[in-house]
């Protein structure tokens, strides 16, 4: 098991290891089945089309989850995460299958963090972060800000 | 194309009105499924015996796990706004965002019940024109009756 992060080890500027995604269209297929969101602005290309996007958009949900996912594997079983948000900022694009369980060559995503502020309250140690995901451009298209509670060796 | 839409009084009506309360049960299943879908391989998602070993007890739900599967379960938003914006002349329905607030973590086998209230309706302009937010308030329970958490969630009409 990874080591526990705790509140002495963290530094208002720090950077929260980053956690690489790719999001495929096999992935949207299976976030779509698993989350219950069934907006064919995933999936379908006429309606993606209609809708001003191009073509079918990752899900701004899925993105989300992402960033869950870097949050919560950074603060371990130890910390809890308290407050969460996220806001979409620009849409991303699933690559394609090579085959069934390869993806194309492509974008790769980067879920990153970094460390705003860090403070005790009523006996809790907090640390609030910014998060968000950086497409393979370096654009940031999903941001977002958490705060955690972390667990002190004092 | 409708003419300089704006805030219709079909809209403003639904300030302050409350959506369907949703129900969701909280299934292993469903979380392993999720947490594969987003690529988390966190054994607190999938492996019981490790979850009943950790401090939790049992499988938690990712936080995401709030954004979709059970909003999904527990909003007609889409279909309570879709009419009324699309008459209002704003047909596509955007996410706008969230903000979400834990208390109690989610274990599988808790039944969650939600709240979700119209907090605010309003017209803003932005780059590409004016858009609608509607912005909900919703308050997650579980079987206790806990509150396991808050959300405050926007909805853009454009």
């Amino acid at each position: 098991m990874p080591k526990q992060i705790c509140y002495e080890d963290v530094e208002v500027g720090a950077e929260i290891p980053p956690v690489a995604k790719v999001a495929t269209t096999q992935m949207l297929v299976r976030f779509a089945g698993a989350s219950g969101d069934f907006n064919p602005l995933h999936y379908e290309d006429t309606f993606a089309a209609n809708q001003g996007v191009g073509t079918p958009i990752v899900h701004g949900q899925l993105k989300r989850g992402w960033l869950g996912h870097l949050v919560t594997s950074w603060i371990g079983e130890g910390g809890s995460l308290k407050k969460f948000s996220c806001q979409f900022r620009a849409m991303d694009y699933p690559r394609k299958m090579k085959d069934i369980t390869v993806p194309a060559e492509g974008e790769t995503w980067w879920c990153k963090g970094k460390v705003t502020k860090k403070y005790i309250k009523d006996d809790q140690h907090m640390v609030e972060c910014d998060i968000w995901v950086e497409n393979g451009k370096g654009e940031n298209t999903t941001i977002g800000a958490a705060t955690v509670i972390l667990p002190s060796r004092q | 194309m409708a003419q300089a839409p704006g805030i219709t009084d079909e809209l403003k009506g639904m300030i302050g009105m409350m959506t369907e309360p949703g129900i969701m049960e909280v299934e292993r299943g469903a979380i392993r499924r999720y947490a594969d879908a987003i690529d988390d391989p966190n054994p607190l998602y999938r492996d019981v015996e490790h979850a009943k070993n950790s401090r939790y007890g049992e499988l938690i739900a990712p936080p995401g796990f709030f954004g979709w599967p059970v909003k999904a379960a527990t909003m007609g938003g889409l279909t309570m706004f879709g009419g009324p914006l699309a008459r209002a002349g704003f047909p596509r329905i955007l996410d706008g965002g969230s903000e979400y607030e834990f208390f109690i973590p989610i274990r599988a086998g808790d039944t969650l019940t939600s709240y979700a209230k119209v907090a605010d309706i309003t017209l803003r302009g932005g780059r590409t024109g004016n858009f609608v937010m509607i912005t909900l308030e919703t308050t997650y329970l579980n079987q206790n009756g806990d509150v396991v958490a808050k959300a405050r969630s926007n909805l853009l009409g454009r």
